[in-house]
């Protein structure tokens, strides 16, 4: 398979000057909101019922990036997220792992010591999340770090302020900076921060400035601010790497982030992906749910499918 | 204008839930008719899902409610008497017609059901006194009992005293702290499903009490079986209903509060408020006695 490597150089052209890239960037077709919106809400509108919802809940909790990224995160709370993300139901050893943890950089040392062993990746958000304002060598030593102590996946964030002036170049530099940072210990998932892009022009700009630049990934917000991943936002994001592997053959993840709260919601996601982008992207290796409280809903949901009674918070844990 | 007819406007009956009035999820309705089979209205018919999202209503609601002193649910519960009493017409109206009693008697249960409102709201917090209290014990300790809500109680309202009845079934429930979700009647659920709109503007936090109308046999069902309901009062269950509803609570060890004999226009005493407390014990250290007896 193709990779983002070969995509790079399939943009060769575009990625010279920044004006160039501005006038690939700003070339793209104009994103017609009312249609996205429509889209977007009828196809959350399918009705998924038992053994079809069973297979969700499954396939959702997989593909779940069990996430703590507070200020007070201590090592224990870190190490029973790991524990959690490995065995999140422990009356039930059928419910599959979460796909990854994802944690600060100080907090991967402690999470992979868990997770060693086990399918389950640590992730770690770098490049001065969740802001993004540091030098470009803060951002690299940050990664460096990550990447040092074991992460397998790097969560970075795009320089919002940088993209919105327009300085699409730098953006893009910095991307591939990290990338190879990352080179080929860990993969790259670029968090655009939808909510702050103001436009869904922006967001498929952004989405495709992230995918020539080496994302493996390109995931919606950070989840510390009021607008995270929308079915729309999503839905856009989902017919760019739809485009992009169209044209270049390079298949890209995709990971909505935050916001994602119930089962109803995350079923809503992932018929998104079926009906946009297919059956390819309905794994976890391509499609993330950056979340925390949403895996006790689908376990709860669960728990219901399998023994008819409603559960409750009495019986999943409290992160 | 006055020989133009005037086109009557409609109640629509909704669920109350959470504070919000929705409709049943499922869409559907049933038909409400009085003691004599005339068509009133068109009353919500609950589905288990409905009941799913009035638990989860009800446990959000359960800290603030049974973390509220006393006094402030006492007042809360007062005022829900006197907004009865201002809309006291419409009630009489909906219990006559739903009940087959003529206007005064109907009127008499009305007062009744508010002088009910009023009982409980003294009760909430002087029920402490009566169950918990001091206990002597032989030790350097203070020992004491303190009566505490059970949590999310699911009720079954009866199915004969439309609103008398459920008054005297909720009432008892949240003076104590506990939040309710309460199926009401099913052949009356008019006065019920109004009283929601009492309680929406009486100060009452949105989620202490839920009500749904429907069938009972088809809602309590799942609400027995639900692990996050930790009570359950099988008032408006008949024999065979009741004992199947037993049954599905026993798996998580709910309170059952099984049928009791008795008429609603009797003084109601306080065993219905203490069917759903538990008492805590707490056990406090004084330190050595000294040779008076007392380690102060």
């Amino acid at each position: 398979m193709p990779t983002t490597a070969t995509a790079a150089s399939a943009f060769a052209d575009v990625t010279t000057s920044n004006s160039a890239l501005r006038r690939f960037l700003h070339g793209l077709p104009g994103v017609d909101a009312v249609g996205l919106e429509a889209r977007a809400a009828s196809l959350g509108t399918r009705s998924i019922k038992t053994t079809a919802k069973a297979y969700a809940i499954d396939l959702a909790i997989s593909m779940i990036d069990l996430t703590t990224l507070e200020g007070a995160d201590t090592p224990g709370k870190v190490r029973a997220l790991a524990a959690k993300a490995v065995n999140p139901d422990p009356t039930d050893r059928t419910t599959p792992t979460t796909a990854a943890v994802c944690v600060y950089p100080d907090m991967v040392a402690t999470a992979k010591a868990v997770l060693n062993g086990t399918d389950v990746k640590v992730a770690s958000v770098a490049t001065a999340f969740p802001a993004g304002r540091a030098a470009l060598p803060v951002k690299l030593a940050d990664t460096r770090d990550a990447v040092a102590a074991g992460a397998d996946e790097i969560d970075m964030v795009i320089d919002r302020g940088a993209f919105l002036a327009g300085h699409y170049l730098e953006v893009f530099e910095q991307i591939a900076a990290v990338k190879a940072e990352c080179g080929d210990k860990a993969r790259l998932k670029v968090i655009f921060e939808t909510g702050e892009l103001s436009t869904y022009d922006n967001i498929r700009r952004a989405s495709w400035l992230g995918m020539m630049a080496g994302a493996d990934f390109i995931k919606t917000s950070t989840g510390k601010v009021a607008v995270n991943a929308t079915p729309a936002n999503t839905l856009l994001m989902l017919e760019a790497v739809r485009d992009f592997r169209a044209q270049t053959g390079v298949q890209i993840g995709v990971k909505p982030a935050g916001g994602i709260r119930n089962t109803k919601e995350a079923i809503k996601f992932l018929v998104l992906v079926n009906e946009t982008v297919g059956a390819d992207w309905l794994d976890n290796h391509w499609f993330r749910f950056g979340a925390s409280s949403l895996l006790n809903d689908l376990l709860m949901q669960r728990q219901k499918l399998a023994t008819g009674r409603y559960s409750g918070p009495d019986y999943v844990t409290v992160d | 204008m006055s020989d133009v007819t005037r086109l009557g406007v409609f109640k629509t009956y909704k669920l109350y839930v959470g504070g919000k009035f929705p409709r049943s999820e499922s869409g559907r309705v049933y038909e409400v008719t009085d003691s004599k089979g005339k068509w009133l209205a068109n009353a919500p018919l609950s589905s288990r899902k409905d009941a799913r999202d009035a638990v989860v209503a009800a446990r959000k609601a359960f800290g603030g409610w049974s973390g509220a002193t006393a006094y402030n649910r006492g007042q809360i519960l007062y005022r829900i008497a006197e907004m009865l009493e201002g809309r006291r017409e419409q009630f009489v109206r909906e219990v006559a017609d739903a009940e087959g009693l003529s206007k005064s008697k109907a009127a008499a249960v009305v007062d009744a059901a508010i002088d009910r409102w009023v009982w409980y709201a003294g009760w909430t917090d002087k029920i402490g006194q009566v169950v918990g209290g001091a206990n002597p014990v032989a030790g350097p300790f203070f020992n004491l009992s303190t009566p505490e809500p059970t949590g999310v109680v699911t009720v079954l309202a009866p199915q004969e005293s439309s609103f008398l009845g459920l008054v005297s079934v909720i009432a008892p429930v949240i003076a104590t702290g506990n939040t309710v979700v309460v199926i009401a009647s099913e052949k009356s659920p008019l006065p019920a499903l109004s009283l929601g709109e009492v309680l929406a503007t009486s100060d009452l936090p949105g989620g202490v009490v839920n009500v749904l109308s429907g069938r009972t046999a088809e809602i309590a069902p799942s609400l027995a079986a639900h692990q996050d309901v930790n009570a359950i009062d099988l008032t408006g269950a008949d024999e065979a209903l009741a004992k199947e509803l037993e049954i599905a609570a026993a798996d998580n060890l709910k309170r059952v509060l099984r049928p009791q004999p008795g008429d609603f226009s009797e003084a109601p005493g306080t065993h219905r408020l203490t069917a759903f407390l538990e008492t805590k014990t707490v056990w406090h250290p004084t330190g050595s006695l000294g040779a008076s007896g007392s380690a102060y």
